[in-house]
């Protein structure tokens, strides 16, 4: 009987795993500075389908979202990301996109504050 | 070490393919009785690079290979991270060991979206605090004297009641909200803006043109949105006091209490009286009314972020009396008699509102919002032997849900309004009174790129038993072809039911008999008012001087397919019917601010309005209009020390061209107008010490020039004779007037 019901929790929690959610919640970090960065990663975000809502917190880095699980993943939004010059912890944009970025947003030189003016 | 097993590992699944330019295979999880079981979600990229995939459902994956990557990670959380050295494009079969250590995943705090003014499409100017107390009295008629989109006018030589315009028309062609509920409308159209004290005032959002579809189909030249202080973020106590030379004591008070980490309740009174006669200008009538207003709100506000439940709860009572006329006037022995003229403006308002909204916990763009309203309106006055007296009840309500269509640039708001308007309305002896109800439907899209265009374009259906079946349609849409710039343009359509009595009640004081043109229509005989309304504006932003400035363009255009004309031409009568011919109105309006000097900021207007209407008399300019107007403001602030101390200087100027009279032609000569008034100009001034964020103190002057009309009441001397008029009016009554006042908060 035990193994039944784990059996039974076994498949359920493999069900949920393995669903893909409507609206799922995800949460990663994109490097980036200031208000600018802000509208830039939103909108990229935005840009990929099956993302319904992004919000990039500037102190914290985070960008939160809202996608439909059935129509992307993380890994092309964050493709998408990379793309306009913004890295995440796994890609990371290439040199020419990141010099496409707005001098105040230059992340990588490591010594520009975080700001909310630009 | 782990590597080199993961190389081998890899080498030993691996298929060679060599006609392939990809990497494709499959994430397993670890375990020990080598089971394949897949692992869905995996990151698999490329070290390094912009190119990454997720594995599906089944485990599997396919990743582009190119030559300059050799390193690929393969993550999930929960499990440890391994890179493996790919020199061919081929097929992996990989298995990730759990790990003890989770990733750690900071959900942050959502912060509320502030409202970027910006990018919105709509031509929206937020008047916010600090704004406000550059108009240190008193209520909200008076709190656009620093903004160039309104302009401020005098309604009348004996209420002392500023009226404003926007776009060349008076406010009641503007939809007037409090937090989104239609508030000064109906019975309290004349008096309703000084109804609401300026201390109650949190923020004012002006949107010119045609609006949104939303709050209404009554909005036609603009709609100005109150936003009062909120229990909440108030300060947990606010007194302000003011006093002027013309003998006007106001004060002002804010409880706020904090209930529950949830709840929250405010009470705030506002009191202010004149019981000082002025006559400065010896007409032997009062400059300024007799006044006593007593005005209590109490507030609610629920806030629950866990659940989504946001609520307000409102409740306001209003007792207004003013007494105006001769300054010999004793109501209590001479109303109705001929002794001396005088009259009496006796408002009670009581006012209740909810609005409940609730926010989808997992869906933050998904939301349903429901406000409702009851208020009754009384007024019982007399203007000489006229009396007028109306009760105005009236029944909002407005669902409203707001969601996406894909993503959030692409949102929409849908719902369904109620509303019920019942008055009984006294002219004399003669009743008007009326029913009036409606439902509607409205559905507003919005889009935004988040950068170039956004757009908002909005319908609603709405079925009205006095104004019909109609369709108000209304578009806004935004573009920034450059930097700092935003061009935007707009049109829509506007109805509403005009309330001639309550609207013009400065006719009433006059010797003028009162004319309706009967055309069968259904109310008062006449027909609703319907206009479109059209308009561009062009906004950039600059840097001069390496201080930040703006300058805008502006100009819009109104179009009345049918207008309710009030016609005084003719100096013994007024007259209202429907439009017979063409009435519009445009308007022109340059902006320029700039911070000139650090803290010190210049905001300059000039304003050309173009108003015409036919009247009996033919198409004429709107009387008591200045087509050219002037404004500029400098404001100065003093660096601000550690607990708030500061100075703060404001200045301002208003400059009006000439204005048409209204013709009084047929007047015997003493009583001739003339065709123009002159221009004039008047300045307002005020200091404010701040000793600290609990404590300030100000000190100001209005109409510092001392410019006054000085026969502001036409035959004064005979006010039951055939020439008496107090409604031309064009300019100040009273003369350079002083005041002072102080706020203290805790």
């Amino acid at each position: 009987m035990k193994k039944i019901i784990f059996g039974i929790l076994v498949l359920f929690c493999s069900a949920a795993l393995v669903a893909q959610e409507k609206n799922k919640k995800i949460a990663f970090e994109v490097d980036g500075v200031c208000e600018m960065c802000k509208i830039r990663i939103e909108k990229a975000a935005l840009g990929v389908p099956g993302v319904k809502y992004a919000l990039w917190d500037i102190p914290s880095h985070q960008l939160s979202l809202i996608v439909d699980e059935r129509k992307t993943n993380p890994m092309k939004i964050k493709s998408a990301l990379v793309a306009v010059g913004h890295d995440t912890k796994e890609l990371k944009a290439s040199q020419e996109a990141y010099d496409s970025v707005h001098p105040c947003c230059k992340y990588r030189d490591g010594d520009l504050e975080d700001s909310e003016h630009h | 070490m782990k590597l080199y097993i993961a190389i081998i590992l890899t080498l030993l699944f691996s298929v060679p393919m060599l006609s392939q330019d990809k990497v494709d295979g499959m994430v397993m999880e670890a375990n020990s009785v080598g089971k394949h079981i897949g692992l869905s979600g995996a990151n698999v990229y490329w070290m390094n690079s912009q190119i990454g995939t997720v594995t599906n459902e089944e485990g599997l994956f396919a990743i582009p290979y190119s030559k300059e990557y050799r390193k690929l990670i393969i993550s999930f959380v929960g499990f440890e991270s391994d890179t493996l050295t790919i020199n061919e494009p081929k097929t992996i079969h990989h298995s990730l060991q759990p790990s003890n250590e989770l990733d750690e995943v900071v959900v942050a705090q959502k912060k509320e979206a502030v409202k970027k003014a910006y990018f919105s499409a709509q031509n929206v100017i937020t008047v916010n605090s600090a704004e406000l107390l550059k108009a240190a009295c008193c209520n909200l008629s008076e709190s656009f004297e620093t903004n160039p989109a309104i302009d401020v006018n005098f309604s009348d030589a004996l209420t002392g009641t500023k009226q404003i315009q926007m776009l060349g028309l008076t406010s009641p062609y503007l939809l007037i909200t409090q937090e989104n509920i239609p508030m000064v409308r109906g019975a309290s159209q004349a008096f309703g803006l000084t109804f609401t004290p300026g201390t109650w005032v949190e923020s004012i959002q002006i949107t010119k043109g045609a609006g949104s579809v939303v709050n209404g189909y009554e909005s036609i030249s603009g709609q100005i949105n109150t936003e009062l202080v909120k229990p909440l973020t108030d300060k947990s106590l606010f007194v302000n006091g003011y006093a002027n030379r013309n003998g006007r004591l106001e004060l002002n008070t804010h409880f706020n209490r904090k209930l529950t980490d949830k709840l929250s309740m405010g009470f705030y009174i506002h009191g202010n009286r004149r019981d000082a006669k002025e006559d400065r200008n010896d007409d032997g009538f009062l400059d300024a009314p007799l006044a006593n207003q007593l005005n209590v709100m109490n507030r609610w506000q629920y806030q629950n972020p866990e659940t989504g439940w946001v609520s307000f709860i409102n409740f306001r009572f209003l007792n207004d009396e003013k007494q105006v006329g001769q300054v010999n006037f004793n109501p209590e022995k001479d109303r109705f008699t001929t002794n001396s003229w005088g009259s009496e403006i006796n408002t009670r308002r009581f006012d209740s509102s909810i609005k409940l909204g609730y926010v989808f916990p997992e869906l933050p763009f998904q939301s349903v919002g429901f406000q409702a309203s009851y208020s009754k309106h009384k007024q019982d006055s007399y203007y000489g032997f006229r009396a007028y007296d109306i009760e105005h009840e009236s029944m909002y309500s407005n669902l409203i849900f707001n969601s996406i269509i894909g993503n959030t640039r692409s949102k929409f708001k849908t719902g369904i309004t109620l509303a019920y308007d019942g008055y009984e309305e006294v002219v004399n002896t003669q009743d008007f009174d009326r029913k009036d109800n409606s439902i509607g439907a409205f559905f507003e899209y919005s889009y935004e790129d988040l950068e170039k265009i956004s757009l908002t374009a909005g319908v609603r259906v709405d079925t009205h038993n006095r104004l019909g079946t109609f369709i108000t349609p209304r578009l806004h849409v935004r573009y920034t072809p450059w930097e700092k710039a935003s061009l935007r343009g707009s049109f829509g359509r506007g109805k509403r039911a005009a309330n001639i009595f309550a609207e013009n009640q400065q006719l009433f004081a006059s010797s003028r008999s009162i004319q309706i043109v009967d055309a069968g229509g259904s109310i008062y005989g006449l027909d609703p008012e319907d206009a479109w309304n059209y308009g561009v504006s062009f906004l950039q932003g600059f840097t001069f001087l390496e201080r930040p400035g703006n300058i805008t363009f502006d100009f819009y255009r109104t179009d009345f397919r049918n207008q309710v004309v009030v016609d005084w031409e003719n100096p013994r009568a007024v007259f209202f019917f429907n439009l017979e011919g063409k009435s519009f109105a445009n308007s022109f309006q340059i902006e320029l601010n700039h911070e000139i000097l650090n803290n010190l900021e210049f905001r300059t207007a000039y304003k050309y309005y173009n108003v015409k209407t036919d009247y009996r008399s033919g198409s004429l300019q709107k009387p008591l209009l200045a087509p050219h107007r002037f404004f500029a403001n400098l404001g100065y602030e003093t660096e601000s020390k550690e607990n708030g101390a500061q100075w703060r200087f404001d200045y301002t100027l208003h400059t009006l061209g000439e204005q048409r009279l209204p013709n009084t032609d047929v007047n015997p000569p003493e009583f001739r107008l003339g065709e123009f008034t002159k221009g004039y100009s008047l300045m307002n001034a005020q200091v404010t010490k701040v000793f600290s964020k609990a404590f300030e103190v100000y000190v100001g002057g209005e109409n510092l020039t001392n410019f006054r009309q000085m026969n502001p009441v036409l035959s004064a001397d005979d006010p039951f004779g055939a020439n008496f008029d107090t409604s031309i009016v064009y300019a100040p009554i009273m003369g350079r007037m002083f005041y002072g006042g102080f706020r203290f908060s805790l």
